[in-house]
């Protein structure tokens, strides 16, 4: 609880020009906005992933199995249509036979050896 | 396939090769044409292009039917929970001015966690699917064919599979969607650290697809115990949506702030409203406005919530919209109606026609008094409110501590704001770190992305790993149909056949054949008694499902106003009814130079022992629109006057014709009177030079013709049809002789 305080709060901005202190709305969006895109970059979830899939010629059906898949295996982390690439590239399949394989809970043994066997 | 104005939309053709149907465009479109023109007699400042075909306001009559278009593209927000039904009102809408549908989705949807399929039925909405939104999209394309303009479709990417919907907006050619996360962790207790990620990437996709953005700030005013003190916290509110909506890529033009007047009458609404809306509108003069209008203090009475949205749209005119929401007047009361959105819609048309070019003699006051005061204070109160934010170490820790939708005045803070934890809410713990490796191969994706570690030429396009994605191309799309058999369009429509292929006909609110009908009354006692009263009418009535949706006191003791709806369970079969032919009606311009260039005159009496005189004055004065007003001369001789005395007067004046008025009745002395006055023309030897027309509560035209009249008018009858009448009689006779 705090009673209204704002004459006294005001007294840094009260000598600021309508501009200047417009300018400093913007200044002090754009430091609170700053780490919520860095965190943003830097994660994924589940649905984002799900909508990766979505795009790689997915049904959500397909996308919720695969992105499970992965979660399960603590393989999100790589990017679900990635997982999806990598086992295509290296078993000379196309994307959506790949795809459909880990949908339906096979293969994913491989996408773990790549991933996480060998040199990694 | 192509829309006639006379014909129903087909549900069914729009259903059919669905899963092969693609949008023919992505992306926003504002109204097109905003300059000065005219139409009818008036010079408009504020109007963009007319349309192909639409309905225009009632009034519109009197103006050549012109149908001005407000410059603002206008709002009407869907959400009956049958996507089929939808598809109906949205049409209504459109010709009624609507270019932005937005379809509220069902309850519960956000905490969805992916997408739902098929057709299910929703509760105050419908469930936003591939195959709904499509069906919607595809309707909307003929519709704005029909109508002439662009037709922007609209849903919700929030809730925790926003980058999915996000996706499948791009894909099905969806034109606007809300996004804020902030919306997610206040009002819907989703994962503040899931939201902010989410959105992210859903905000990237968005902005490939040049979707507006409509944010989730006014949502502070409907929850905030005092809606007008949360206005600091509304523009932090839309700041931080609108930067972190650039930072992801999204265009300015793009992003529309969703600002609603946050007060109402009685409270003196404009002069707090208004500050605000400068202040706002001066911070964020390079994004757009979608000014949304008070639910707040909307009680059942849809006379009071229009009245209030009408303020809102004065404050729309003299500041700046440039999506006008509207809201249906009834949504205090129940999910919107048909006719309610329809209402909401010729609202704003109705009040933006009115005001038009108003800022051209009407200003603010801006650099002096209390507006100017106001506007500086808010703006301060606002940087006040982000420098704490900055203080307690950012946005999340703010959260954390209740800084928003507190309903003290900022600074000042009463303890009652919305608190949620960082590790809290739905979702929680679903956000993983994306490892060095990490990559996907599809086009719009926001934040890290390891493209390289394939192929470096692949870096600016990574869906060229996979040979393109659905955004290239289209055909990559996976269709789901349905998924439940028994919850689907197809069983609905199957419920509603007769309706839609035979000649049985059921009243309806919202849905084909829900039979729902309002009925308004007026009860001489008091509140109470009066609903309960109303109840056991619309029993007596046979009502199914009565309830009273509206009440208000016209005096405790004296009576109260009773508005009842409820459902009837009969059809009709409109094959089994009588209807008589349309009157047919000139034009009052034909009219008019028909009379200029052959001048009429007429004698008109209620005759007989009859003293009523208001059905006739009603046909001959001008100012109840009757037939004087063409320029036609009328002798009006009163009441009473025996038949002779009239066909008399008739000779006397070289009359065209005789209006004889006859209200009583009794014995059929009415149809004896014109009889009377027929024989008599044919005695003086003028019945083949003269028009007789009787009128009168009783009369039909048949009997009076039978009774030696040439038409006889009953109830209902205007000064127009009876002027249609006389001017094509002597036309005809001209002919004749």
């Amino acid at each position: 609880m705090r009673k209204d305080d704002y004459q006294e709060r005001r007294k840094h901005l009260a000598n600021l020009t309508e501009e200047e202190l417009e300018q400093r709305f913007w200044e002090l969006a754009e430091k609170i906005v700053d780490p919520l895109i860095e965190l943003a970059e830097k994660h994924t979830s589940p649905s984002i992933e799900r909508s990766v899939l979505l795009r790689m010629g997915f049904s959500s059906l397909e996308a919720q199995a695969i992105v499970e898949g992965a979660i399960d295996r603590g393989l999100l982390g790589k990017g679900a249509g990635h997982l999806v690439y990598r086992l295509a590239r290296d078993k000379n399949m196309d994307i959506r036979e790949a795809g459909l394989k880990l949908a339906n809970g096979e293969m994913w043994e491989d996408v773990v050896a790549a991933f996480k066997g060998g040199a990694e | 396939m192509e829309l006639k104005p006379n014909e129903k939309l087909d549900i069914e053709e729009i259903l059919k090769d669905l899963d092969k149907y693609r949008p023919r465009r992505r992306g926003w479109t504002w109204r097109e044409e905003v300059e000065p023109r005219k139409m009818g007699p008036f010079e408009y400042y504020d109007t963009s292009k007319p349309l192909k075909n639409s309905q225009p306001l009632p009034a519109a009559k009197y103006f050549k039917n012109i149908d001005p278009q407000p410059k603002a593209v206008i709002t009407t927000e869907i959400a009956s929970g049958r996507f089929e039904d939808d598809i109906r009102r949205m049409r209504m809408a459109a010709w009624h001015g609507a270019d932005h549908i937005m379809v509220i989705r069902t309850a519960g949807q956000s905490h969805y966690d992916g997408l739902i399929e098929g057709t299910p039925q929703g509760i105050g909405g419908i469930p936003i699917t591939r195959k709904q939104v499509r069906a919607q999209r595809k309707a909307l394309d003929l519709i704005e064919d029909e109508v002439g303009r662009p037709i922007n479709y609209h849903s919700y990417v929030s809730g925790v599979a926003g980058p999915e919907i996000a996706v499948m907006f791009a894909e099905e050619g969806v034109n606007g969607a809300h996004q804020d996360p902030q919306y997610n962790i206040l009002y819907r207790n989703i994962n503040m650290v899931r939201s902010f990620v989410d959105a992210a990437c859903a905000k990237k996709v968005m902005a490939w697809a040049d979707m507006a953005q409509i944010d989730g700030a006014h949502n502070a005013n409907a929850t905030a115990r005092e809606a007008w003190k949360v206005m600091p916290e509304l523009m932090v509110q839309h700041a931080i949506n609108s930067m972190f909506s650039v930072k992801v890529g999204m265009k300015k033009e793009n992003i529309c702030l969703s600002t609603v007047p946050p007060t109402a009458p009685p409270a003196p609404c404009m002069r707090l409203d208004l500050p605000y809306a400068v202040a706002l509108r001066e911070l964020f003069k390079d994004y757009k406005m979608r000014a949304q209008m008070n639910t707040k203090y909307m009680e059942s009475s849809a006379r009071e919530a229009t009245v209030t949205h009408v303020l809102n749209l004065l404050i729309s005119q003299l500041t700046r919209a440039d999506i006008q929401s509207t809201i249906t007047p009834d949504e205090g009361r129940n999910v919107p109606w048909h006719i309610y959105n329809i209402e909401a819609v010729d609202t704003a048309k109705q009040a933006f026609a009115g005001m038009d070019g108003l800022t051209e003699m009407v200003q603010i006051k801006r650099h002096e008094g209390e507006l100017a005061e106001k506007v500086r204070e808010l703006k301060e109160r606002a940087v006040l409110f982000m420098e704490e934010i900055l203080e307690v170490g950012g946005y999340f820790n703010a959260v954390e501590q209740g800084f928003f939708v507190d309903s003290g005045y900022y600074p000042e803070r009463n303890g009652d704001g919305i608190v949620r934890k960082i590790d809290g809410g739905v979702g929680a713990g679903t956000v993983y770190e994306r490892e060095p490796d990490y990559m996907a191969p599809v086009t719009a994706h926001f934040g890290y992305n390891n493209v390289a570690q394939y192929d470096e030429t692949a870096v600016d396009n990574p869906s060229k790993l996979i040979g393109g994605c659905t955004f290239e191309d289209p055909d990559k799309i996976i269709y789901i149909d349905e998924l439940d058999e028994n919850d689907n369009v197809y069983v609905r429509l199957e419920e509603t056949k007769e309706l839609r292929k035979t000649s049985k006909l059921k009243p309806e609110m919202e849905w084909l054949g829900d039979g729902v009908i309002l009925i308004t009354l007026f009860l001489p006692v008091e509140e109470r008694v009066a609903e309960f009263a109303a109840i056991e009418i619309g029993n007596k009535l046979g009502l199914k499902d009565v309830e009273v949706i509206h009440k208000e006191i016209m005096q405790q003791a004296e009576g109260t106003r009773i508005e009842l709806k409820g459902r009837v369970d009969f059809t009709i079969d409109i094959d089994e009814l009588v209807i008589p032919p349309k009157p047919e009606v000139l034009t009052e311009d034909e009219i008019r130079e028909e009379i200029k260039n052959n001048p009429m005159t007429i004698v008109a009496a209620t005759v007989g022992e009859d003293e009523h005189s208001v059905g006739l004055r009603e046909i001959i004065d001008i100012k109840h629109g009757g037939i004087e007003k063409y320029g036609i001369e009328c002798n009006y001789l009163g009441t009473s006057v025996p038949v002779e005395k009239l066909v008399d007067a008739a000779i006397e004046t070289n009359a065209d014709a005789i209006l004889a008025s006859t209200i009583i009745s009794h014995d059929d002395i009415h149809y004896k009177n014109m009889k009377r006055i027929h024989e008599l023309c044919i005695e003086k030897g003028i019945r083949d030079k003269i028009i007789l027309v009787a009128g009168g509560t009783q009369v039909s035209n048949e009997l009076a013709v039978e009774s030696g009249m040439d038409a006889g008018f009953g109830r209902g009858t205007n000064g127009d049809m009876v002027a249609t009448f006389l001017v094509k009689k002597r036309r005809e006779m001209k002919n004749e002789n």
